[in-house]
C-alpha cells in the first residue's frame, strides 16, 4: 500500500524526465541559438507554468486535454479514449510544469558556451548538427545536467496540475505527492510521515548521485 | 582528420537514436492501444466504478465500497479532493460515474449545467458543526465562552473559500459572537487546518465538523454540538455522471449508501442520518 504511490511516482517521472530533457533540450538550443520573431513570446509562454499556480496549470491542462477539451474532444471521438485519469495525464502534468525548468537552464548554459570554439568548428567543415554534439553540448553539460536535476525534482513534487488532469486514484494515479496530501487531509498521520520521508530519501538520492555524476563528468 | 569521421558518424547515430527513443514513448502515451504499458487506466471497464468523492468521506466510504464489491463484485476506484476541484474534472469530461460532494453548491453547479441525471440525486448524509479544544484544553464549556477575554484565538474555515467557515459564520452571528470576536479567529484554508491547530495546541478552541472531531479520537475535546437551527442544514448530496456508462452499478453503489447499513457505516464515522 506505502509502495504503490512511490512506484507510481517513478515511472511517471522517469518517463517525464526523458520527454523533458530532449524537448527540453531542444527548446533551449532553438532560444539559444535562434534568431526569429517573436522568440522572446515563445520564451515567456515556455516559462508561463513556473509563474501560474500549478491549479491554474491543471485547469487550463483539462480545457485542453479533457473528454470536452479542444484537443481532448476530437481524439475522444475519434478513439473512445480519454487521457484523464490516467498515469499518461500525470506524465503530461510533470512535463508541462518541470519543463520551463529544463528550457531556461539549457538557455543559459548554451549561450553561455564561448561561440569562438563553434565557428573553428564550422570553419573545419563540421555541420551544426556534428557542431552541437561535440562542441556546444559537451561545454554546456553542467548547465544542462542542472536543468535535468531542477526539472526532475520538480517533475517528482508536482501536485496541483497531476491532481486537475490525472486525479487521485490510489494505484492508477495516485503519486506520492498526491498520496501525502490524501493522509494529511483525512488525518493518517503516520502515512503521511512515511511517505514523505520516503519521497524525502528519494529526491535527496537522486539529487545526490546526479551532482557525485557530474563531478565524474567535469573531472575527465 | 581521418580519426574524427568516425566519431561523428556515431555521434550523428545517437542523434537518431535519442530521437526515435522520444518518438516511440509519445506514441506508447498517446496511442490507445498501448496503455498496457503502465497500470491499468482509461474507462472504467465492466466491472469497476470511478467515484469522485469529498476527502472527508473517505473512511466511510472505503467501508462501504468493501461491503458492496463483496455484494455486486464490482470494483470501485475513489478519486478523493476537494469538491470545487471534483465538479471542474467532471465539467471536462473525466471519466466519472458517481460525485459524492461535500457541499450542495458543486452539485447545483453541475445539475444546472447538465452534467449529473438529475433523478438520480439525493442528500446521504448530514453533519454537525462542533466547538472543539485540545485533549488539555479548560475554561471553554460553551460558544458563549469564546467571548471571554482569557480566549485570544479560535481556528475557523475561512467563510469565503470553505463550506465548514460558512457556516461556523452564520452560527456566530446568529449566537450575537460576532462581530465581538472577530479579531480572534484564526482562519484555516480547509477544515482539517482548524482541526490540525487544535491538536497542535496552536488554538484554544475551534470549530470543525462532528466527523473530523470524531476522526481526531481522544486527541481534541468536543465540548458542544452547534444548534441545528443556528446555521443552513450541512447537507451531503450524491449523483450519476450523465456520461457514465455504468449506470445500473452506479446505481447500485447509491442504494447501498443510503439504505440503513450504509447509514449505519456513515453514522460510525460521524456523520448523522438523513432525517
Amino acid at each position: 500500500m506505502i509502495w504503490e504511490p512511490l512506484k507510481l511516482s517513478l515511472l511517471v517521472v522517469s518517463v517525464a524526465i526523458v520527454i523533458i530533457a530532449t524537448v527540453g533540450l531542444a527548446l533551449g538550443l532553438l532560444l539559444a541559438k535562434g534568431r526569429f520573431h517573436g522568440q522572446e513570446l515563445l520564451a515567456s509562454f515556455l516559462t508561463l507554468p513556473l509563474v501560474l499556480p500549478p491549479t491554474v496549470s491543471g485547469y487550463y491542462l483539462i480545457v485542453l486535454l479533457g473528454r470536452h477539451g479542444l484537443i481532448g474532444e476530437p481524439i475522444y471521438n475519434l478513439t473512445g479514449w480519454t487521457v484523464a485519469f490516467t498515469w499518461q495525464a500525470a506524465v503530461i502534468a510533470a512535463v508541462v510544469l518541470a519543463l520551463p525548468l529544463m528550457v531556461l537552464s539549457a538557455r543559459a548554459a548554451i549561450e553561455s558556451v564561448n561561440p569562438q570554439f563553434e565557428i573553428a568548428s564550422y570553419t573545419l567543415g563540421k555541420s551544426w548538427l556534428a557542431t552541437f554534439f561535440l562542441i556546444t553540448l559537451p561545454l554546456a553539460r553542467r548547465g544542462i545536467l542542472a536543468g535535468i536535476v531542477l526539472s526532475f525534482t520538480r517533475a517528482l513534487g508536482e501536485f496541483g496540475a497531476t491532481f486537475m488532469l490525472a486525479g487521485n486514484i490510489m494505484g492508477k494515479t495516485q503519486t506520492m505527492p498526491l498520496a501525502i496530501y490524501e493522509a494529511v487531509i483525512s488525518g493518517e498521520d503516520k502515512r503521511a510521515q512515511g511517505l514523505a520521508l520516503i519521497l524525502t530519501g528519494v529526491s535527496v538520492a537522486a539529487v545526490y548521485f546526479t551532482n557525485k555524476l557530474s563531478k565524474g563528468m567535469i573531472r575527465y | 582528420m581521418k580519426r574524427e569521421l568516425p566519431r561523428l558518424d556515431v555521434h550523428a547515430n545517437s542523434v537518431w537514436l535519442v530521437f526515435g527513443t522520444i518518438a516511440t514513448l509519445i506514441l506508447v502515451l498517446i496511442v490507445p492501444g498501448c496503455r498496457s504499458a503502465g497500470p491499468p487506466s482509461g474507462p472504467s471497464s465492466s466491472n469497476e466504478l470511478t467515484v469522485s468523492a469529498a476527502v472527508s468521506l473517505k473512511d466511510a466510504f472505503n467501508e462501504l465500497a468493501n461491503i458492496n464489491e463483496k455484494r455486486t463484485g464490482t470494483k470501485i476506484h475513489f478519486n478523493y479532493g476537494a469538491s470545487g476541484a471534483l465538479q471542474k474534472q467532471i465539467e471536462t469530461g473525466a471519466p466519472v460515474d458517481v460525485f459524492a460532494s461535500a457541499g450542495a453548491k458543486q452539485m447545483d453547479d453541475l445539475a444546472t449545467k447538465g452534467f449529473i441525471i438529475p433523478s438520480s440525486r439525493g442528500d446521504f448524509a448530514r453533519n454537525a458543526l462542533v466547538l472543539i479544544v485540545p485533549a488539555n484544553g479548560v475554561g471553554i464549556s460553551s460558544f458563549i465562552d469564546l467571548a471571554n477575554p482569557a480566549v485570544t484565538k479560535v481556528a475557523v474555515g475561512n467563510p469565503k473559500t470553505v463550506p465548514a467557515g460558512q457556516y461556523t459564520e452564520q452560527t456566530l452571528n446568529r449566537l450575537k459572537l460576532l462581530p465581538g470576536i472577530q479579531t480572534k479567529l484564526i482562519r484555516a484554508e480547509d477544515v482539517r487546518q482548524v482541526l490540525d491547530y487544535v491538536l497542535r495546541d496552536e488554538v484554544e478552541a475551534g470549530v470543525v465538523y462532528s466527523s473530523d472531531a470524531m476522526s481526531a479520537g481522544d486527541r481534541v475535546k468536543v465540548i458542544t454540538r452547534a444548534p441545528d437551527d443556528s446555521h443552513d442544514p450541512i447537507l451531503y448530496p450524491i449523483a450519476i455522471v450523465k456520461e457514465s456508462k455504468q449506470q445500473d452499478a452506479a446505481r447500485k453503489f447509491i442504494e447501498l449508501v443510503v439504505s440503513p447499513e450504509g447509514q449505519s457505516v456513515l453514522a460510525r464515522h460521524g456523520f448523522l442520518a438523513i432525517k
